[in-house]
């Protein structure tokens, strides 16, 4: 073990010597090895989110597709083979490839800025995350490109997706592409709550801890207990198929409902998880735009826990019509919708904080209202959803599709593009151009409901999930129509958006460090922020650091003076709840070990599904080595130091 | 606009069906109200607005502490919470109502879920007063049915929305569910739950019917296939026995399996091909021929009958009344 540096940090103000110091410390390589063996978690979060938005354009392109199909009764465009795969790519796609990792890119980005340090508590671990989610998102879509994508829809029932009925490799792909993209999600996820619990800037006690804290922590403590979960179902799948084991095999006693609840009791959380940080990009923006702080702060951040805590008691009302008992039923309905109240906390709070604010409307503050309403109607959806009677008519119909795509779009991807057009100008030190701002949103936003509020309908109407084509004479045309119609009208409003990306990166107004005057650490820094982040690491008073004049305040965050830690890449740990000063944590430097790992990793899989047992020897041995390598006690590297003896 | 919709559920046909179209109502009309009030309250919050534009606009208006408004959260939890007692009490209470079979049923059906079509057995207590059928289920009017649901392959769900919410069969378990119509007259039904290629294609149909014209629709459904007279059919009846019979059962014949549709009273039925086409002789020809064509993925393969075999094939069929 390395002997204990229990230095004092020393305090200062920022010189250009400083500066120059931690830009030659934290600055990575360039070139290939560079972009290999990068840890800075501000790379790491952009290249989340450019790859989740690439999926979502793979999602959206499939939706396209469906949605052609779907124009009209009995249309032949696609064999019922090509849809089912495509429904179920899609699904796949949003919910795994695009809802999950667009946020952890947001926080991965954001999260050090917002708390007012210098990276992740495990930086490598982090690169170890993207490229595992990077590799499993290529593994599942080389099995979709090669004709074997998943093709039972994305909660993949059993018996269907057992070899008897469904011999190909399709199942293969899905089932160990999920254990892959799993393993991802659970190192990120730990990486997210100790990197919470040890690193926010000294002061910033848990109740002056931005929302997004709140929601990414929340939403990552849910992934780590229920992650292993759909892990398990899927590996499970894997043995039923390729060893004969019988886990869900009816003939030997197996049981299809246990992959039911399985998957469930992943299912359920990980859809709060996949709008409890959004809406935190809400809770966060909303009030720079509405010039006051948020309302009601302790209650939002209670309710978001609390939204997580009754998540996992409300899996089975997706299994309301698989012949439960219904007193058992009762309770996971009693409990949907018991969830209505920490959400209608939230749009209450999100509500007030307009009407008693002065709003101005910006594309960014226009996203993030329009989620209000949108998580209304997927709200009040989803609570006609948690009534057992009534879900066993709505249930498997276009009206659950409509419900899961208002949650999905109106509280995943309208924040993520609030949360684009709000933290665009951080990241790049340009802000994205307004006016095609305004025709993004517009496109956008009637388009979406021209797709989706009439789907309502399709599904009262009785049209089911799932099914490739429909009879001319169920009441379903002009509906479906219509939803088509819209559906390429947010293409052409996505499409905008990108041209709005590529223009202001080039040639967008020049930002500085707070061009929103918003309240949070990350706004005093500079856009695009330096390599270190923090010259100086911040001591936090208060909840909003950069409003404390405007508000009247008694106390002052200390942001010019603060400690250097430039003795090497170094950032301060704190204590979980009050982030009392605690240690002095030495950073890693950049590795390409991750990189390796995630190599060894995929090169296992691959084997594992062409079954050449050479090629998974080979991807364990580079795994084991690369872990050895990455592990190797190091008399240079102290991992952690006390700050006092 | 809702009369041309036979799937939809915002009609009810059934004492099942009707307790949860009233709770139907209710949540969707709460849940109408709630959009509107809160898009009301949204969009007067936002044309308050100071400014519109950018950046520069956003900076120039200043940050004030604002009221608490705590009051919002309060006022807005509590009325949000006055509906939602009440639809999980009455929620309760048509659970309690419709979930399990009530102890009064005068007949029972064992429907088992096939890729892609329904198998129908009407139990008795005598064995000679039981049979089985396919895709259409004809049940008399006012009386409760008892329904035990059951799976062949893949999980399916049984669906019939004027009469009842759905169940899903499920290898390996008996669900039970339970029909009643109050009004004669032909029900739509479909499977909900995705079972593969030919889920869209999976439906059924529930035939309500006076007492008088089921107890004859039962009776006419126990006897054995007759045998043909005409020698087209006698010739169809033997091609049926050698290759139909491989899958199919005529009552009365050889052809005696049980992977595919019970085919002894094929005419009574309404469609065939699990709702896919009506039950026509050219529909007939079409099916045997080219079933993967018309539903590609199907159990029933390609037949590739000489014309004269096919011709005779249907001239059979057409006799199973």
């Amino acid at each position: 073990m390395n002997r204990a540096d229990d230095r004092a940090p020393a305090l200062g103000t920022v010189s250009p010597g400083l500066e120059h110091r931690l830009h030659e410390l934290w600055e990575g390589e360039g070139g290939l090895k560079g972009f290999l063996s990068t840890v800075d978690h501000k790379k790491i979060g952009l290249r989340y989110i450019v790859t989740a938005f690439t999926f979502l354009l793979l999602g959206g392109i499939e939706a396209l597709i469906m949605r052609l199909q779907l124009a009209g009764p009995n249309a032949h465009l696609l064999s019922p083979e090509q849809y089912d795969q495509l429904f179920s790519t899609h699904g796949m796609t949003m919910i795994f490839l695009y809802a999950s990792p667009i946020l952890s890119g947001f926080s991965n980005y954001l999260w050090p800025l917002i708390l007012g340090t210098r990276d992740m508590a495990f930086p490598r671990v982090n690169a170890l995350s993207y490229w595992i989610y990077l590799a499993s998102g290529i593994f599942l879509y080389v099995g979709f490109l090669t004709g074997n994508g998943p093709n039972d829809g994305w909660f993949n029932y059993v018996p269907y997706a057992l070899r008897d009925f469904n011999p190909g490799m399709n199942q293969d792909f899905y089932s160990l592409g999920m254990v892959l993209l799993g393993t991802s999600t659970t190192v990120g996820a730990a990486n997210f709550i100790v990197t919470a619990m040890r690193t926010r800037a000294p002061g910033m006690s848990i109740n002056r801890a931005p929302m997004l804290l709140w929601g990414t922590l929340t939403a990552n403590v849910a992934n780590l207990l229920v992650v292993p979960a759909v892990s398990l179902a899927f590996f499970l799948l894997w043995l039923d198929r390729q060893f004969g084991t019988h886990f869900f095999d009816v003939r030997a006693e197996g049981q299809p409902l246990l992959w039911q609840h399985l998957f469930w009791i992943f299912g359920h959380p990980w859809v709060y998880a996949i709008v409890l940080p959004a809406m935190a990009f809400v809770s966060d923006a909303l009030p720079v735009f509405c010039r006051r702080p948020l309302v009601g702060y302790p209650l939002v951040a209670l309710s978001t826990v609390a939204t997580m805590v009754l998540g996992f008691g409300v899996w089975v009302h997706h299994m309301f019509a698989t012949g439960l008992p219904a007193l058992g039923m009762s309770f996971f309905s009693a409990a949907s919708i018991a969830i209505v109240v920490p959400s209608s906390v939230t749009i209450f709070s999100w509500l007030a904080t307009i009407w008693h604010g002065r709003p101005v409307v910006t594309t960014a503050f226009m996203f993030f209202a329009s989620t209000i309403i949108l998580f209304v109607i997927g709200g009040v959806s989803g609570f006609m959803t948690a009534s057992v009677p009534v879900d066993w008519q709505l249930t498997d119909t276009y009206f659950v599709v409509a419900h899961l795509h208002y949650v999905l779009i109106g509280i995943n991807l309208f924040p993520v593009l609030g949360a684009i057009y709000f933290w665009f100008p951080k990241m790049t030190g340009r802000l994205l151009d307004e006016r095609l701002g305004r025709w993004n949103f517009w496109l956008i936003f009637i388009g979406f409901n021209l797709a989706f509020l009439p789907m309502h309908l399709t599904g009262l109407f009785g049209m089911p999930r799932r099914v490739y084509t429909y009879g001319p004479d169920m009441g379903w045309n002009t509906l479906n129509l219509i939803t088509s119609v819209g559906s390429f009208v947010i293409a052409i409003g996505v499409v905008l958006l990108l041209v709005n990306v590529v223009k202001s990166r080039r040639s967008g107004a020049l930002a500085g460090p707070n061009p929103w005057g918003a309240h949070t650490l990350e706004w005093s820094i500079p856009s695009p922020p330096p390599p270190y982040n923090f010259a100086l690491i911040p001591a936090v008073a208060s909840r909003h650091p950069l409003w404390e004049a405007e508000l009247h305040e008694e106390v002052r965050s200390s942001l010019d003076r603060g400690l250097m830690l430039d003795k090497g890449k170094e950032t301060l740990g704190t204590t979980p709840l009050d982030a009392l000063p605690d240690m002095i944590l030495r950073m890693p430097e950049d590795t390409v070990a991750p990189f390796v790992l995630t190599l060894g990793l995929a090169l296992l899989f691959t084997g594992m599904i062409l079954k050449v047992w050479l090629l998974m020897l080979a991807g364990a041995l580079v795994l084991t080595a690369s872990l050895l390598v990455w592990l190797w006690p190091r008399r240079e590297l102290r991992e952690r130091e006390p700050a006092h003896g | 606009m809702i009369g041309s919709t036979p799937l939809g559920y915002l009609q009810a046909a059934g004492e099942r069906a009707h307790a949860i179209l009233a709770l139907t109502w209710f949540t969707l009309a709460v849940s109408i109200l709630v959009c509107v009030v809160i898009a009301v309250l949204l969009w007067r919050a936002v044309t308050r607005a100071r400014a519109h534009g950018g950046a520069a606009e956003t900076r120039a208006v200043p940050v004030e502490r604002g009221p608490k408004a705590l009051r919002w959260i309060g006022v807005g939890v509590s009325i949000s919470a006055v509906p939602l007692i009440i639809t999980l009490i009455w929620t309760m209470v048509t659970l309690a109502a419709t979930s399990g079979p009530p102890p009064d049923t005068h007949l029972t059906l064992d429907v088992t879920g096939h890729q892609w079509w329904w198998e129908v057995h009407y139990d008795a207590a005598q064995p000679d007063q039981s049979f089985t059928t396919a895709n259409e289920i004809h049940i008399p009017v006012n009386t409760r049915v008892l329904v035990r649901l059951r799976g062949a392959d893949v999980i399916h769900s049984f669906w019939v929305p004027k009469l009842a919410g759905k169940t899903d069969t499920i290898p390996g378990q008996t669900n039970l569910a339970w029909l009643q119509a109050s009004a004669a007259g032909r029900y739509l039904g479909q499977c909900t739950e995705y079972c593969g290629w030919q889920h869209a294609h999976m439906a059924l149909e529930v035939v309500a019917e006076s007492p008088q014209d089921f107890q004859r629709w039962r009776a006419q459904q126990l006897q054995p296939a007759q045998t043909p007279t005409a020698p087209t059919a006698q010739h169809g009846l033997q091609v049926v026995e050698f290759r139909c019979g491989l899958c199919h059962q005529v009552r009365g014949t050889l052809a005696a399996s049980h992977v595919g549709p019970d085919l002894t009273h094929l005419m009574s039925r309404h469609m065939i091909a699990s709702g896919m086409l009506p039950n026509t002789a050219g529909a007939l020809s079409g099916w045997i021929e080219a079933a993967q064509g018309i539903k590609p993925g199907s159990q029933m393969p390609d037949q590739n009958l000489s014309a004269e075999e096919l011709s005779d094939v249907v001239a059979y069929l057409e006799t199973l009344q």
